[in-house]
């Protein structure tokens, strides 16, 4: 699903210039459920960014879904991620005057789709994070667990290819930390390629592969033992 | 633009962020209203001007007897000169095509009856073009006629206050008023943008002035208009030949400054038309320098709203709109909002200058107005500003990277 080769990356600061990647080469096969671990700079914003699409690595290739993702210009990458990604972050992001049903059919408004059909499918994926009852409310009226449900609902309605976690539960206490990564975890069962970026060590358990990244180069590439989230709920 | 999905979208946000869609609304007919207001206000100060400076006919030359100052040809200095009949006459006949209208003016002050009602006022005896001299306008009856002058009838046309002071109410038109010791027949009423005073004038022909006074043919004062089309400088060459014409006539030293005088409005005209020049200036300078007020304040709201905004446009982004897209729904947005509230500012200013009218007019305000294409103009410049300035900050956000829009909180 996802195959980088000998990616680079660095940053100029001034005269010298900030090696972030140092040639990285991942793959990823569908239905993985991948944890990226590392500290703070050691390179997993940059490669979750060039993941996502938000930003182009200098060197090397990135291959998505048998599509080489390379001269991007904004208006094709905006396309390629409605099309292939689904982005849950650490602060939620929902938009706040925008109800919970509004938040998730968002991703499909930019899709064309018409908006009767738009709505009844983001009706379907908030009663597959057990939302149904909250579509009317503002993210302002959900507690964290729900904003994230809801978040994850959103990044589901697009039927991307890859989902693309980022910290998603930075902000969460253990116990809905717990249930975040349970609904992940099913939505995986399900066949659908999930990268979780993380530091926390048990949330990382609960993925089927550790990456481990320091300065740049990845250190650690293990398959692992799953622990499921719903054992601790 | 007129995809009906995206107008629902844009209603969405603008119903459910109302105090950003109030500030930017507000801003926008703010501007246009106050502009209104103040180049409307501008409009009444030069209407007002205008009634001021520009009541009598502007193209009008004053010629007065004096005194000579020097001997010449024999006479003594010190003789009083005077206008007659003939000059008149002469005046018509060798100045005819550079002169509009000719009239002299007898003036004197009597006592004037009708009924038990009395009081003095100024008599101007005249010939019918001093009508267009004073620019006098007639509310009843008609003017002093040729025919008037011909048979030296005692025809009188009496000021709007004279009929009000004397007739209480009563029609003077065929009525008969006592000037002095002699009756007149009222002919006609007038009323005059001069003022009050001017309305207290009576208007007789000169040539029953000069029959009651032992029938002379001697006239006070004589009053030209020059055709328009002279200029500046043609007025000021009529003047000077007039000059060179009457001490000619009149035996008077070309050197001696007194015998007889000119007053020449072409200057005042000049100065008039100078300061009404000036005073649009002014008013152009007013409603210039507020339509840039409201241009700033408009911008200051857009490149805020875009900035309020900025993480919820990197939240669309990663969710899949195009840069184009999200440029789009902020100038969409903008425009609709600075379009209706533009008119609501334009209606409101209108509907002020309207009511203003007259209730002003002792602060020289009268009849403040603003012509539609200048208002439509304005509004218009505020809503492509507002689209400008959204467009701008508009442009910046649609290439920010939703990750570095997202990150902070």
């Amino acid at each position: 699903m996802i195959k980088l080769n000998d990616l680079h990356k660095s940053y100029k600061m001034g005269a010298s210039s900030l090696h972030v990647l140092k040639g990285i080469n991942l793959d990823i096969e569908e239905g993985e459920l991948v944890a990226i671990m590392g500290s703070s700079g050691s390179g997993k914003s940059t490669l979750l960014n060039i993941l996502g699409m938000l930003d182009v690595a200098d060197e090397g290739d990135y291959i998505l879904d048998e599509v080489p993702i390379k001269d991007l210009n904004e208006t094709k990458a905006a396309k390629y991620r409605n099309k292939f990604l689904g982005f849950v972050f650490q602060s939620f992001n929902l938009i706040n005057y925008k109800t919970a049903l509004e938040n998730v059919s968002l991703p499909l408004y930019y899709q064309g789709v018409p908006r009767k059909e738009r709505q009844e499918a983001a009706l379907d994926y908030l009663d597959r994070v057990g939302l149904k009852d909250w579509a009317t409310h503002l993210p302002s009226e959900l507690s964290g667990g729900q904003k994230q449900r809801v978040a994850i609902a959103r990044a589901m309605a697009s039927k991307p290819k890859v989902l693309l976690a980022d910290e998603p539960t930075g902000a969460l206490d253990t116990t809905t930390s717990y249930e975040v990564m349970d609904l992940i975890q099913k939505i995986n069962e399900e066949g659908k390629t999930i990268l979780v970026v993380t530091h926390e060590h048990d949330i990382a358990q609960m993925c089927k592969r550790i990456v481990q990244l320091k300065d740049g180069v990845i250190i650690e590439d293990k398959k692992i033992k799953q622990v499921l989230a719903s054992s601790y709920v | 633009m007129f995809n009906r999905d995206r107008w629902r979208e844009i209603f969405d946000t603008i119903s459910k962020n109302k105090l950003r869609t109030f500030l930017s609304g507000f801003t926008v007919a703010l501007g246009i209203f106050i502009f209104i207001i103040l180049f409307g206000l501008g409009n009444g100060l030069k209407n007002t001007f205008q009634e001021f400076f520009l009541d009598d006919a502007s193209n009008t030359i004053f010629i007065y007897p004096g005194k000579t100052s020097e001997p010449y040809k024999g006479f003594k200095a010190n003789r009083r000169i005077e206008f007659k009949n003939e000059d008149l006459k002469e005046i018509d006949e060798n100045f005819a095509f550079f002169i509009e209208y000719l009239t002299p003016r007898i003036t004197r002050s009597a006592l004037t009856r009708y009924k038990n009602e009395s009081n003095t006022y100024p008599t101007r005896a005249v010939a019918p073009g001093h009508q267009f001299i004073e620019k006098t306008i007639l509310m009843k009856g008609r003017y002093i006629n040729p025919s008037d002058l011909e048979e030296k009838k005692k025809s009188a046309v009496i000021g709007r206050l004279v009929a009000k002071d004397l007739f209480k109410g009563e029609d003077p038109i065929g009525k008969y008023i006592n000037i002095g010791t002699i009756a007149f027949k009222v002919i006609g009423v007038f009323q005059d943008d001069g003022g009050d005073n001017e309305e207290r004038n009576i208007y007789i022909p000169y040539t029953t002035r000069q029959l009651i006074e032992k029938s002379n043919d001697k006239v006070d004062q004589i009053i030209v208009t020059f055709r328009k089309e002279l200029g500046h400088a043609g007025a000021l060459a009529l003047e000077k030949s007039l000059k060179n014409y009457f001490k000619e006539k009149k035996s008077i030293a070309p050197s001696d400054p007194n015998g007889v005088y000119f007053q020449n409005l072409t200057d005042d005209l000049k100065q008039s038309q100078q300061f009404a020049v000036v005073l649009q200036l002014i008013v152009s300078f007013v409603g210039l320098g507020t339509l840039i007020a409201g241009i700033i304040g408009i911008s200051n709201i857009m490149v805020f709203v875009v900035k309020e905004r900025t993480k919820e446009l990197g939240i669309r982004k990663a969710l899949g709109a195009t840069p184009i897209s999200v440029i789009q729904m902020i100038l969409q947005e903008s425009v609709f909002i600075t379009t209706i509230s533009g008119y609501i500012g334009l209606f409101l200013g209108i509907l002020v200058l309207e009511n203003i009218g007259l209730t002003l007019e002792e602060y020289f305000i009268k009849n403040p107005f603003i012509d539609f294409g200048t208002a439509f103009a304005a509004t218009l410049v505020l809503i492509i500003f507002g689209a400008v300035a959204g467009y701008i900050p508009a442009k910046r956000a649609s290439r920010i990277k939703p990750i570095v829009a997202l990150r902070d909180e």
